[in-house]
């Protein structure tokens, strides 16, 4: 990354889905799913958009592709502002970005075999002539790792990790520039997901690919990411370089997820900040700082004002974090004002 | 084994029929529970440990069959009782939690009425000593205003105080052995570590045994003491936590150490096993991983070796350390500075 060149420019982003109620079925209601959220993907880079369920990390990277379509902000990719597209358009466009998604067992046609699949997608983007598509898609099947004899089987003829093998082939069968991975390994076991990861940063090597990464499990986020985006209730609460955030996380709420995954050896303790109760509704979730409820460092200014993501001074170049004491806590000047290491509280 | 011993597997054999064929799902499977300990089984998915669990609890329906073995708890083999007996054992001396809380528990049931249903009929327990006793379950797994929450349903709980239900459920009668099979696995990270403290807190206050099954290495290395490694229905390597991460012996836990992509340390490149587990009609005849297995020789294609003792308290399943060995002698599946460089 010498030159840092934006693909991918999101400003504002929100995702409410209604809910509806009464005999009437009237809104009555929103999800707040995403709630103006902000960030930049450069090319080549890998960027993570790590937190736990609902905190809506996948409802970004589906906005970004118009899976759904978001509420309100600006998605710009490439210089050109997605969400004014019209629907062909926006089909047009998604040439360059694809997804990878979780379950392999459910984002392939059980009715289309391999070559069917691969040939569909081409088919629509018309990216690679009729009469070479088969070149294409045998070179395509040996990249991924795939026999060449295996290309006219059906999806329930492959295991696990082919099937996701068969879901990057098919994202990189039109030549994107972006390819979202939502939870893209989460469903296969380690010695085959370690094939696959190996894999996406080969293909990120050669073919100079953008990846938004989007998962729970942080072993693999740390090991596959450039750059972090800790997201909660959905907030992006914490931003930065991988190692910084790793090394050197700021928000109380990356510091708690940080300290909570089980780590391969025996060997080593951590200190683990037991967060107390559960991530709240995002129907109505709480005023001010959103991780306030369940924050050992809270206050009653938690409670009221939002804390914005900004840089200190001793923190790295873009690394930012949202926290009224984040420069407090660092110095020792904050003490928590809640017992974090008792599970039965 | 110095010490003493609450449950000794041996050879358990659990089949599926399926079209006139037998999967072997459970191919002689051995291993002890030490009273007191958490032994965790480990494996791939289809490598048999979530069966291997249920046949402890002989929780295997037709087209599955415990086809042979033996189940010693404290001394009796359970393979022996009748299903009358088996009654007795479960949710009481031996109980079990599962994955996922919310198909666990009945919807249609009170978290009350589910928790008083051990305890009619393992302790005679009416309907208010059942619910003061609820309470006080609930209280123990730290649900918070447990009084208020016997009334309520499943659906009423988030997942994390769902599987603190469960495991409220699975206290009810003081067991001696409980059986966790993944018992995280569905939960978020923050919560897992909540509720795998809980389990360990309360393993000290009862002085209870826990088989915990998982894919996790994460899980295992904060709360096992000892290891089976499982592979295609059986336990290729067992040994107490320390020695299987700092110096594992069979290719295959080698090879899954080291495609794990870690949280606590920078690692440049993965290096993941070759190929995929073998589908259950294609089992191969000699040494189930050799077809993965970077060290494996002819003699590994053709013969199965035995689950041998190798030091105290540890045993693996591999030719390469046996006599009859003939591939490369210098064969040194593991190096432990070579991983440890690797830390910051």
């Amino acid at each position: 990354m010498s030159q840092k060149q934006e693909l991918l420019k999101i400003n504002n982003l929100k995702q409410y889905f209604p809910i509806k109620g009464g005999i009437l079925g009237r809104t009555v209601n929103h999800v707040k799913a995403v709630d103006d959220i902000s960030f930049n993907i450069y090319e080549g880079e890998t960027v993570s958009l790590v937190g736990e369920s609902g905190c809506g990390k996948s409802t970004t990277g589906r906005a970004i592709l118009r899976l759904d379509d978001p509420t309100d902000g600006t998605v710009e990719f490439d210089g050109q502002d997605l969400l004014s597209m019209s629907k062909k358009e926006m089909r047009d466009m998604r040439k360059d970005l694809q997804i990878i998604f979780q379950d392999p067992y459910a984002s392939l046609n059980p009715r289309m075999t391999v070559r069917q699949t691969l040939n569909e997608a081409m088919e629509i983007q018309k990216v690679i002539p009729q009469d070479e598509r088969n070149e294409k898609i045998a070179e395509l099947m040996e990249t991924v790792g795939l026999q060449p004899h295996q290309v006219d089987r059906f999806p329930h003829e492959f295991s696990g990790g082919q099937r996701q093998r068969i879901g990057i082939a098919r994202a990189l069968s039109v030549n994107p520039k972006l390819i979202v991975c939502d939870e893209a390994v989460s469903a296969l076991d380690v010695s085959i997901q370690a094939q696959v990861l190996n894999l996406l940063k080969k293909f990120q090597n050669e073919m100079n690919l953008t990846y938004l990464f989007i998962a729970h499990d942080l072993g693999v986020v740390r090991h596959i990411s450039d750059r972090i985006i800790v997201m909660y209730l959905g907030k992006i609460v914490e931003m930065g370089d991988t190692k910084s955030i790793f090394e050197n996380p700021q928000h109380p709420y990356t510091k708690a997820l940080l300290s909570a995954i089980p780590v391969p050896d025996p060997e080593k303790k951590t200190d683990r900040i037991f967060l107390q109760g559960d991530v709240p509704s995002p129907m109505d979730p709480p005023k001010g700082c959103r991780f306030h409820t369940r924050c050992p460092f809270a206050t009653e200014k938690c409670a009221e004002e939002t804390p914005e993501l900004r840089n200190e001074d001793y923190m790295q170049d873009g690394h930012v974090a949202a926290c009224h004491y984040m420069k407090d806590i660092e110095a020792g000047v904050h003490q928590p004002t809640k017992d974090t290491s008792a599970v039965r509280g | 084994m110095s010490q003493e011993t609450i449950l000794e597997v041996n050879d358990l054999r659990t089949s599926f029929f399926v079209e006139g064929n037998e999967v072997k799902a459970v191919d002689g499977v051995t291993f002890d529970v030490p009273k007191g300990k958490t032994l965790g089984i480990v494996g791939e998915s289809g490598s048999g440990k979530s069966i291997s669990a249920l046949s402890i609890l002989q929780l295997i329906d037709s087209p599955g069959k415990i086809v042979g073995g033996e189940i010693n708890f404290k001394g009796d083999n359970l393979l022996k009782y009748n299903d009358n007996q088996m009654r007795k054992i479960r949710g009481n001396q031996i109980s079990m939690i599962f994955q996922e809380p919310m198909t666990s528990l009945n919807p249609v049931y009170t978290v009350g009425q589910q928790l008083r249903e051990a305890l009619k009929i393992h302790r005679g327990l009416g309907k208010e000593a059942g619910t003061e006793k609820a309470v006080e379950l609930l209280e123990l797994v730290g649900i918070p205003s447990p009084r208020s929450r016997v009334t309520q349903y499943p659906f009423e709980l988030s997942g994390g105080m769902r599987q603190r239900v469960m495991i409220a459920m699975a206290l009810a009668c003081d067991p001696e052995l409980l059986v966790a099979d993944e018992p995280t696995t569905a939960l978020d990270v923050t919560i897992q570590a909540q509720i795998l403290e809980l389990l360990k807190e309360l393993q000290d206050e009862f002085d209870m045994s826990i088989i915990m099954i998982t894919h996790d290495l994460g899980v295992v290395a904060e709360t096992c003491d000892y290891v089976a490694v499982m592979y295609c229905g059986k336990v290729v390597e067992y040994a107490d936590v320390n020695t299987l991460f700092k110096n594992p012996r069979h290719p295959y836990t080698v090879g899954l150490l080291n495609s794990l992509p870690r949280s606590d340390v920078d690692q440049e490149e993965l290096e993941p096993i070759h190929g995929t587990v073998p589908a259950p009609h294609e089992m191969p005849v000699g040494c189930r991983f050799a077809p993965r297995c970077p060290f494996a020789t002819d003699l590994c294609h053709e013969k199965l070796p035995d689950l041998e003792d190798i030091g105290d308290e540890e045993q693996v399943r591999c030719w390469i350390y046996t006599d009859e060995w003939d591939g490369d002698p210098e064969v040194k599946v593991y190096e432990p500075e070579a991983r440890t460089t690797k830390d910051q």
